[in-house]
């Protein structure tokens, strides 16, 4: 997994609310065995629209995303994340993301900063408004600005963050705990009642 | 009272710790990895890429839901690029040494169908799957939940999930529904009040003397829909109505061990006194029959009410979305919603598609016939419902009312198979999700209980189901 810092980079403003992972990508593109190429796909529906934001030259090239509440809501299909990833987005600025999302994008080395409504309306206005509006952000000092006076501290849980920062395979993380792993698994293997088949 | 009174959740919890290392997230035990073909073939490449072993393919199962065709004819797949991803699961299972129920199977039916109905879901398990419905099982007082594909690469090499400890959110449904008032209602009716991230970072344990009185199939229709109000789980504390749904099931504990297990899964419920982080109390007096008019599941009001007016949502994001959503659906604010028409019914998926969800829609449409300007369909869950069902004589009943009578599987409500929407179309549907396109690009979708859609099917318009004219009231009775 690519390690995530620091980055500064264009700004796409998507200034709706609950942008569920159907929108992201639909179920059309579900289809497929591979874990790449999504990205051509991402928003499809939406995009077919020319005044969508994915469609202003404007935002080319835009790695941050800044979106309203409970981005990433609905399915569990972590072709969204692979999707926004693929397309080139490293970073989701929301006020409120959905938990099943939150992991799969940490999963794929997109940082999602949620800061208060507030702090995103006015990230979501000046990316709308300034041409070639940019933001820094750091996660290894967690911090935003826009170099316009705009300027803000956030938190992560710093596990996420740690893995974020080294670009952690989360298997190889759990893996360390094998022993305690074969331990539990010969003392619970003999709880029959929470067993699949019946003994 | 227990000195230290714990929550359901909190026991299973407890329960399923491997390890607790500082400063990371717990590293939890999962009893069941429930597997299907749309979020599992990269998690397999992802295994064999880094020469890793599916740790315990006994603790594992597999069917295909998602992409199979609901035709009569549905071994052969026109979809090429659907028809490989079921066979890379066919071979991926046989690599791996994974149980399949396929698309022959007797057994074979939607993931959140099969793991109960087969007894493989039992109380006080750990379960995920790569669908986010899993939350269904915690109807069983099991803590499931749904998990994306990179974590069913996890649960395969490991077992485990590193889980960050969720909170809890008790809601208490207290008092008798009234009559026409379902699962279905109780769960639109919860999200409509909290909103569809109303328990983000939340486990719900669902309480009170309604939830006690439903079935366990309405249990698993509330709980399935706990992830449409953010929750990462629903679970509803195991009792009697439990234990007698799975005595004798296929994986059921059998002779002395059932005694045991029951005994063990009676101490499941959460003890008096046990602390949550938020509860709501909901008199189920004040529930109805609700239709969603939205791109949400929270947009949603009672059936004898009208499309709401964006002039009274709380904010100006709120407000874009609510007028956004108005669009899409090709509503007008004011509109009562008995007099909004639908061309397509569809009574099926994960939420709505067991015994008694097509029992009651059979029962309304008794005697009635489907509107001529509606096209309907009914998609049992599973390859037993459908048995079940036929058996009892309701896939005659839907016949004669004019109604498709399909073979099991996921089918509109996410239109990964032929069964789709078309632009424009509405639909009373018995799903979980109203999203935009969810079931077809352009299509509009209103989220009903299965005897709201049958009903909307027959007069070609929604209405309110309390005061339908049932006929024939005693061949089902």
């Amino acid at each position: 997994m690519q390690a995530f810092r620091t980055l500064t980079s264009g700004v796409m403003p998507l200034d709706r609310v609950n942008v569920d992972t159907d929108q992201i990508i639909p179920k059309q593109f579900l289809k497929r065995i591979e874990r790449t190429g999504y990205g051509e796909f991402l928003f499809f529906d939406w995009r077919k629209d020319p005044a969508f934001e994915l469609n202003n030259p404007r935002y080319k090239g835009a790695e941050i995303l800044v979106a309203g509440k409970n981005f990433g809501c609905g399915s569990s299909r972590e072709h969204a994340a692979w999707a926004l990833s693929d397309y080139g987005f490293r970073c989701v600025i929301g006020s409120t993301f959905a938990d099943i999302f939150h992991s799969n994008a940490g999963k794929n080395g997109i940082l999602l900063v949620t800061l208060p409504e507030e702090q995103v309306q006015t990230l979501l206005d000046r990316a709308a408004k300034n041409d070639g509006y940019r933001l820094t952000v750091s996660l290894e000092e967690n911090t935003i600005t826009d170099g316009q006076g705009f300027s803000t501290g956030f938190s992560i849980d710093p596990f996420r963050r740690y893995c974020l920062l080294e670009g952690l395979d989360d298997i190889g993380l759990t893996l360390r705990h094998t022993g305690a792993l074969d331990t539990y698994e010969k003392q619970h293997d003999a709880a029959f009642w929470v067993a699949p088949r019946a003994s | 009272m227990s000195s230290n009174p714990k929550t359901l959740f909190e026991k299973v919890w407890e329960s399923h710790l491997v390890a607790e290392p500082p400063n990371e997230p717990a590293l939890l035990y999962i009893d069941l990895h429930l597997v299907h073909e749309v979020t599992s073939p990269q998690a397999f490449e992802g295994l064999r890429m880094t020469g890793r072993k599916l740790r315990r393919p006994d603790r594992t199962i597999a069917t295909v839901d998602h992409n199979v065709p609901t035709t009569a004819n549905r071994l052969i797949i026109e979809d090429a690029i659907a028809a490989k991803q079921i066979d890379t699961l066919r071979k991926n299972c046989a690599d791996f040494g994974v149980e399949l129920f396929d698309v022959q199977s007797p057994n074979q039916g939607i993931v959140h169908v099969i793991g109960p109905e087969l007894g493989f879901t039992k109380p006080g398990m750990t379960i995920v799957c790569g669908d986010s419905h899993t939350s269904t099982h915690g109807a069983f007082g099991a803590l499931a939940f749904g998990i994306g594909t990179s974590e069913v690469e996890h649960v395969m090499a490991t077992q485990c999930l590193p889980q960050s400890k969720p909170k809890t959110f008790r809601i208490a449904v207290e008092g008798e529904l009234p009559d026409g008032v379902t699962a279905k209602d109780v769960a639109l009716g919860i999200i409509g009040r909290i909103g569809t991230d109303g328990a983000t970072g939340h486990v719900i344990e669902y309480a009170g003397s309604a939830i006690r009185s439903l079935s366990m199939e309405g249990r698993m229709t509330l709980c399935n829909m706990s992830i449409e109000a953010g929750a990462r789980a629903g679970m509803i504390a195991p009792d009697e109505t439990t234990f007698a749904y799975l005595k004798g099931r296929k994986f059921s504990p059998q002779g002395e061990h059932w005694e045991k297990a029951v005994a063990e899964w009676r101490s499941l419920a959460s003890d008096e006194g046990a602390k949550f982080d938020r509860e709501l109390i909901i008199p189920a007096i004040e529930l109805a029959p609700y239709v969603t008019w939205g791109t949400s599941p929270g947009m949603v009001v009672a059936v004898t009410d009208v499309v709401p007016d964006p002039a009274a949502t709380a904010n100006d994001a709120d407000r874009r979305g609510f007028e956004r959503a108005l669009e899409y659906m090709n509503l007008k604010a004011g509109t009562p919603i008995e007099e909004v028409t639908i061309e397509r019914v569809f009574i099926g998926s994960c939420t709505n598609s067991r015994i008694e969800d097509l029992r009651a829609a059979a029962k309304v449409v008794t005697g009635y016939h489907v509107h001529p300007s509606v096209h309907a369909m009914v998609v049992p869950g599973s390859q037993l419902v459908k048995a079940q069902a036929e058996s009892e004589g309701l896939d005659a009943i839907f016949r004669e009312a004019g109604f498709e009578w399909r073979e099991p599987g996921c089918s509109m409500c996410l239109g990964m198979n032929p069964d789709i929407l078309q632009p424009g179309e509405r639909c009373a549907s018995t799903s979980n999700r109203n999203f935009e396109g969810r079931q077809g690009r352009g299509g509009r979708t209103h989220l009903v209980s299965p005897m709201m859609a049958a009903a909307a099917a027959v007069l070609g318009h929604f209405t309110d189901v309390r005061t339908w004219e049932f006929k024939k009231e005693e061949v089902l009775a």
